[in-house]
């Protein structure tokens, strides 16, 4: 009886910007979708993203940012993951981009893109569909 | 080398991507975890695993995270599994633990993993045992489990850790109500969290005539006790003299918990508790006591093991068609459930004679 693969996805919240109602109400809807989704909070650089992510061995990072610091926490967040062998966990991103933000972010490696208002059901389908995709 | 081996060998030497990888084996029950951890098993048995529990909100967390800092300044490295319950409709579960983690994240030294409780309903993951065999074979000198304390979970925790910190904290409504029955048979040390905040002497002082009430009765049975002083922490955090119910336990041979008071949000009065740690096992150890506790854990192991190769066993000899043949006439009320266990397990020994 070995267990369906649980997805497992982190939440994160870089930047400094100091509210997090909407990364909590995509935490929430996750859960509620059937996920494990670890939620780590406010404030966390990119360093700290990757390392409670590595060490939950999550299948996913969800970022979700309001300040308009993404084109500088991103990369980085990117580039760490790269260094620890570890870009193969999804990274999608929720928060306010201008609109000629979001192809940079989608290069970067980013496979989704949630504007404020997304539907939650479909950043869980999104996520379900993208992880069933890479087996 | 295969790859189950491979990890193995991997988590041995630290690497904590290697552990990473094989926590989520083990909670995903994937055949490789058996072997990995059949490899490791000699390597364990070194680290001090303190389970933590205790009421929604009353500051495990921020506590283990503060424990985790003192124990690091000592050398120490530290492993911390924060278990929390899966919803049993959706399966889902919000893991918000590691928000007060956070400080260690650039730590080699400290290594923590948030489990749901997946199968289990109410009580730890049933991987719990087999995480913390992994975090003590990966090098761990100290690992905390972090639990909310609430009916199984408070025995299951009590069977998985050598030693139970029980935490409170005033203003949670009725303090004596706080401190259910069984709480009280588990703990090794108390912690009275958010001492900052007013009620944390009349709850501590309600713990101490529980446990004093306990202890009269317990003289009676077997005519001998110890004295227990609630431990103070004075203006600068330190504590007392008085307050060192630790070693005055240790003294007697027989283990007292000492209730300590602490401001874990200001790293507070977390050494007495660290010391409090260390003094347990040593009485442990002293009185021969951690070795009984082991077999216990061994045969609680053996047991539960058992039990789940035995369902996997019948099931499988059954097959898919049969079980469900079976359910649906029990669901009709043919056949009573006994009797479709008997069923199955007769399958089960059919399909045993035909391999012979
Ligand atoms: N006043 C005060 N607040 C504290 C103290 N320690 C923790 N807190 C606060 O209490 C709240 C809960 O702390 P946690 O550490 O998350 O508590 P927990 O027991 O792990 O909570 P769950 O895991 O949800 O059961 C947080 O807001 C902490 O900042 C303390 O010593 N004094
Ligand atoms: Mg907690």
């Amino acid at each position: 009886m070995t267990q369906q693969p649980k997805i497992r996805v982190l939440i994160a919240k870089p930047g400094l910007d100091g509210h997090d109602r909407g990364a909590k109400v995509v935490a929430r809807a996750l859960r509620d979708s059937g996920m494990e989704v670890i939620y780590t909070g406010l404030r966390q650089t990119p360093e700290m993203i990757v390392e409670a992510a590595l060490q939950e061995d999550v299948d996913a990072i969800g970022l979700s940012i309001l300040s308009n610091a993404h084109m500088a926490l991103f990369p980085r967040v990117v580039e760490l993951l790269g260094a620890e062998g570890r870009r193969d966990i999804l990274l999608f991103a929720g928060g306010i981009f201008p609109d000629e933000d979001v192809p940079e972010i989608k290069k970067l490696g980013f496979r989704g893109v949630f504007g404020p208002g997304s539907d939650t059901r479909e950043i869980a389908d999104f996520i379900r569909a993208e992880i069933a995709a890479r087996g | 080398m295969n790859d189950a081996l491979d990890l193995a060998a991997r988590v041995a030497s630290g690497d904590r991507r290697a552990l990473a990888r094989l926590l989520t084996w083990i909670e995903s029950e994937r055949p490789g975890a058996r072997e990995a951890l059949a490899a490791l098993y000699p390597r364990t048995g070194r680290a001090h695993i303190v389970g933590v529990t205790g009421a929604p909100g009353t500051g495990k967390s921020t506590l283990v995270s503060a424990l985790a800092a003192a124990a690091r300044a000592r050398g120490r490295s530290v492993g911390i599994l924060s278990v929390d319950p899966s919803s049993p409709f959706t399966g889902g579960a919000l893991l918000g633990d590691r928000i007060r983690m956070m400080d260690h994240i650039a730590d080699r030294g400290v290594f923590m993993r948030s489990m749901a409780s997946r199968g289990s309903v109410g009580g730890l993951a049933v991987a719990t045992g087999d995480a913390i065999r992994a975090l003590d074979a990966a090098g761990c000198d100290l690992v905390f489990v972090e639990t909310v304390g609430a009916g199984q979970a408070e025995i299951d925790i009590a069977r998985a850790a050598q030693t139970v910190i029980v935490v409170e904290a005033p203003g949670l409504g009725d303090e004596i109500q706080a401190f259910k029955a069984g709480i009280l048979e588990i703990a090794d040390v108390f912690v009275i969290n958010k001492a900052d905040r007013e009620g944390a002497e009349r709850a501590a002082n309600a713990l101490k005539a529980m446990l004093d009430l306990g202890n009269t009765m317990k003289q009676r049975r077997v005519g001998r006790g110890a004295d227990l002083s609630a431990a103070t922490l004075d203006a600068s955090g330190h504590h007392a003299p008085g307050g060192t119910g630790a070693h005055a336990a240790v003294a007697s041979g027989e283990w007292r918990p000492p209730i300590l008071k602490t401001v874990a949000a200001e790293k507070r009065g977390i050494e007495a508790v660290l010391e409090a740690l260390e003094a347990h096992r040593t009485h442990l150890v002293e009185s021969g006591e951690i070795v009984l506790r082991e077999r216990e854990r061994a045969a609680d192991d053996v047991q539960r093991s058992l039990g789940r190769a035995l369902i996997r066993r019948a099931l499988e000899a059954a097959g898919p068609a049969r079980v469900e043949a079976l359910i649906d006439a029990v669901a009709a009320r043919r056949i009573d459930p006994r009797a479709a266990v008997d069923a199955l397990l007769d399958a089960r020994l059919d399909a045993g004679q035909e391999g012979e």
